[in-house]
């Protein structure tokens, strides 16, 4: 790669405490792994996996115990956790809206934090509601719960993109949706990756998604990072695990290929 | 007369500015610092798994122990402290009144308002804290942005609750010197005036309910995020408080304060002096329904100027003493032992209120009892009655003493219901007040002491360490002195006992006047 990594895991550890007079749980052990600039990087893992970890660990929501962790090239220990948060967007699982904030206040919080002055913060909400193609007056002033769950998803993209970040983290974003939903926002965000030249970590435990949107994938298990690389790279790894998640999606196109007519008409 | 035509409807309706004003600043001022010290606690303390277990055991042990007692403790504790303060920054303060009812309903509201806050905290979802976190909010902002607010409708049904506890034992720092609508239902209870009684139940609970109910507007507001409720709730409290506030702000106690103890005699005596004063062009207010130690002590503390104690009350509970001397062999004593704490013994009025064993006549005549001598002997097989005080009384270990008296059963009785019970056979034998008009009206007789075991009581008027050399103030009270017969006494604590209109307090004392002014 030309450009030094944006993002860069360097033999990061961390452990928990398992619990009472439990042994203490490595959720992440031993990973280094590099995200260039403009990436869309998906992180793909069960339950358990450390993938959650992992990206916490990027924005310092959580603390590593072992091995260095660089964003645009600065050690992360030496940062202010506050404002290195305050420069990544997040998109949390299911929306994590403020329930007692309007749409518009939920989207603007990051540059109301930041101290961007009322009528800039008005002006960028607008941007953004336009982004995520919601209609401006009709849901400026919603509440959170007045929404459906992918609406809330757009307002919850639109809040991480508000302070014009380079990095934005997502953390299994669309895995509470319908299928219907769950596509065009996935196109969209990919669409709005491009366009804004954003680098983008995201989460999923679904290989097919991670195929469709991300340009690399990490696979994960166990707190360990056991392979990484473009699609292409990946169906090579020796493997087994990389190759059972990858056998499902291809077992699922081969089907659909015969099920479905070339014209589409279901 | 019909019931609302009573003429005490309007007597107690004369009293509600003062007392519903003095009830709501010491309600308000409560519930205020009780908020400003819970708030910050429980904040501090909600991630914390020990010292929340502390503060919310704390509270909950306050909460159980009762009203009454709470206020009472606290008197005690801050005149010790105002001692302390005294000796070591030569900086007093009073301790009667106002000062302990606060504390003691501060203490009070606090449990309420710590768990609601605890929980309402600890009710706001992972993952929003975990957003809050994630945009980039520092502790403190999410705590004021997103915590607090997501709190806010738990906390404030916990300052409802708060609020409605604090209005309804505020009721109960009477007997610690604090005036409040409880000045009704404590001098009622004693006079037997159940208007008053009525009357000041009614006006608490208007205003706990009022208050409730405003509250509930500023959370249904909170809940709904209706700002307009908010503001109305809020407007309705503020206009609440100021509309109770202003009359008693411009009444504020002036001149001379008398004290008066809990029963109906005191009320009369507080009554009649102040009249005297007030003719004398004094201006004088009356502080009643206090209870017997904090009435002495707010006087050695000029917190109160004037009232009207019984030598022997003195002599056993204040001083400790317990043995027993002849009337003026006594009086003469216990004027110097007074004067050591700056006391005047100005004289007595006249009359004993001793304690004495009363029984029926009719049985009396049967059994040939006429002393407590011939009681001892028929003691083992009867019952006996008295007050809540009296069986820890040093009159009753000597009693006991003296006569070798035990009885099969002892219990204790609101002294209003003690002669009555007495009258019916329910007990045999009641410890009651020689003053007390319901001895003839229920025919009854008072046991001769023949080997003197009870002290005297004479009543004397004592008047604070800063009243000393008020030559006037003696000068308006020396008509009194000397003057009121234990027949008359009798007569007036009868009518103050009589439940119609002319048994107010004031108007038995101008009744008292007249009869032994006329003389």
């Amino acid at each position: 790669m030309p450009t030094p990594p944006l993002i860069a895991f360097a033999h990061v550890g961390k452990s928990f405490d398992g619990g009472r007079g439990a042994a203490r749980v490595r959720a992440v052990n031993d990973v280094s792994l590099e995200v260039a600039e403009g990436e869309f990087l998906a992180i793909v893992g069960g339950s358990g996996s450390g993938k959650t970890t992992l990206l916490r660990l990027a924005n310092r929501l959580i603390d590593a115990d072992e091995g260095r962790l660089t964003v645009e090239g600065e050690d992360v220990r030496a940062l202010d956790p506050i404002q290195l948060r305050r420069r990544i967007g997040y998109v949390f699982q299911s929306g994590g809206l403020f329930p007692h904030f309007s749409v518009a206040g939920n989207i603007g919080i990051t540059p109301k934090l930041v101290g961007t002055p009322p009528n800039e913060i008005s002006a960028r909400v607008d941007e953004l509601l336009d982004l995520v193609r919601l209609d401006r007056a009709l849901y400026r002033d919603r509440f959170p719960h007045e929404l459906s769950g992918g609406q809330r998803q757009r307002v919850g993209v639109a809040r991480a993109l508000a302070a014009k970040p380079r990095i934005v983290l997502m953390d299994e974003p669309f895995g509470a949706l319908d299928p219907l939903t769950r596509d065009a926002l996935g196109d969209d965000y990919r669409e709005l990756h491009r366009q804004l030249g954003l680098t983008t970590v995201m989460i999923t435990h679904d290989m097919t998604e991670a195929l469709l949107l991300a340009d690399r994938i990490a696979v994960m298990r166990a707190g360990r990072l056991l392979a990484q690389g473009t699609p292409a790279q990946l169906s090579h790894s020796g493997d087994p695990y990389v190759g059972d998640l990858l056998r499902t999606p291809r077992r699922q196109a081969e089907r659909l290929g015969a099920l479905l007519p070339r014209d589409g008409a279901a | 007369m019909s019931f609302f035509s009573d003429p005490r409807w309007g007597e107690a309706l004369a009293h509600l500015p003062d007392y519903l004003g003095n009830h709501v600043r010491v309600s308000v001022t409560a519930l205020a610092l009780g908020l400003a010290v819970s708030l910050p606690l429980a904040i501090a303390a909600r991630n914390r798994p020990i010292p929340r277990g502390a503060l919310l055991g704390l509270a909950s042990i306050v909460q159980t122990v009762p009203g009454l007692a709470l206020l009472a403790l606290f008197y005690p504790l801050l005149l010790a402290l105002a001692a302390l303060s005294l000796s070591w920054f030569g900086i007093g303060f009073s301790a009667f009144g106002f000062l302990p009812a606060v504390l003691a309903l501060a203490l009070y509201s606090m449990l309420p308002v710590l768990r609601n806050t605890i929980t309402g905290l600890q009710g706001v979802d992972a993952a929003i804290l975990e957003a809050a976190q994630g945009v980039g909010m520092t502790p403190r902002q999410s705590l004021f942005q997103v915590e607090l607010p997501l709190a806010l409708p738990v906390m404030m049904a916990g300052i409802r609750t708060a609020a409605v506890w604090v209005i309804g034992t505020a009721t109960l720092s009477t007997p610690i010197g604090q005036t409040s609508l409880g000045n009704y239902i404590f001098a009622g209870l004693q006079t037997q005036n159940w208007v008053f009684v009525l009357f000041g139940c009614l006006a608490a609970a208007v205003l706990a309910l009022a208050v409730d109910q405003l509250l509930s507007l500023i959370e249904a507001g909170v809940r709904g995020r209706s700002r307009l409720r908010v503001a109305l709730g809020g407007v309705g409290i503020a206009m609440l408080v100021v509309a109770t506030l202003v009359p008693s702000m411009a009444r504020l106690p002036s001149g001379i304060i008398v004290g008066a103890k809990t029963f109906a005699e005191q009320y009369v005596l507080s009554a009649l002096i102040a009249q005297r004063l007030r003719a004398a062009g004094f201006s004088a207010s009356s502080r009643e329904g206090l209870g017997s130690n904090v009435v002495f002590e707010a006087l050695a503390a000029d917190d109160i100027d004037v009232y009207v104690d019984y030598s022997g009350t003195l002599w056993a509970n204040q001083f400790h003493r317990t043995d027993s001397k002849p009337r003026e062999e006594l009086l003469a004593e216990l004027k110097t032992t007074l004067a050591q704490q700056g006391i005047t013994l100005l004289g007595e009025l006249g009359f004993e209120n001793a304690y004495a064993l009363v029984m029926t006549r009719r049985r009396a005549e049967a059994l040939g009892i006429r002393s407590i001598a011939d009681l001892a002997a028929h003691a083992p097989g009867m019952s006996m009655a008295a007050d809540y005080e009296f069986f820890s009384r040093p009159e009753w270990a000597g009693l006991q003493k003296a006569y070798g008296l035990t009885f099969r059963a002892q219990r204790q009785m609101q002294p209003d219901f003690m002669y009555a019970a007495a009258a019916s056979g329910e007990v045999d034998v009641i410890a009651g007040y020689t003053s007390d008009g319901l001895i003839a009206k229920h025919d009854l007789v008072v046991l001769d002491d023949t080997r003197r075991a009870i002290p005297p009581y004479d009543s004397i008027v004592l008047l604070a360490p800063k009243r000393a050399d008020d030559h006037a103030l003696k000068a308006a009270l020396a008509p009194l002195l000397g003057r009121i017969d234990i027949a008359s006494m009798r007569e007036a604590n009868l009518r103050a006992a009589g439940g119609d209109g002319e048994s107010s307090p004031d108007a038995v004392a101008r009744w008292l006047w007249e009869r032994i002014g006329a003389r």
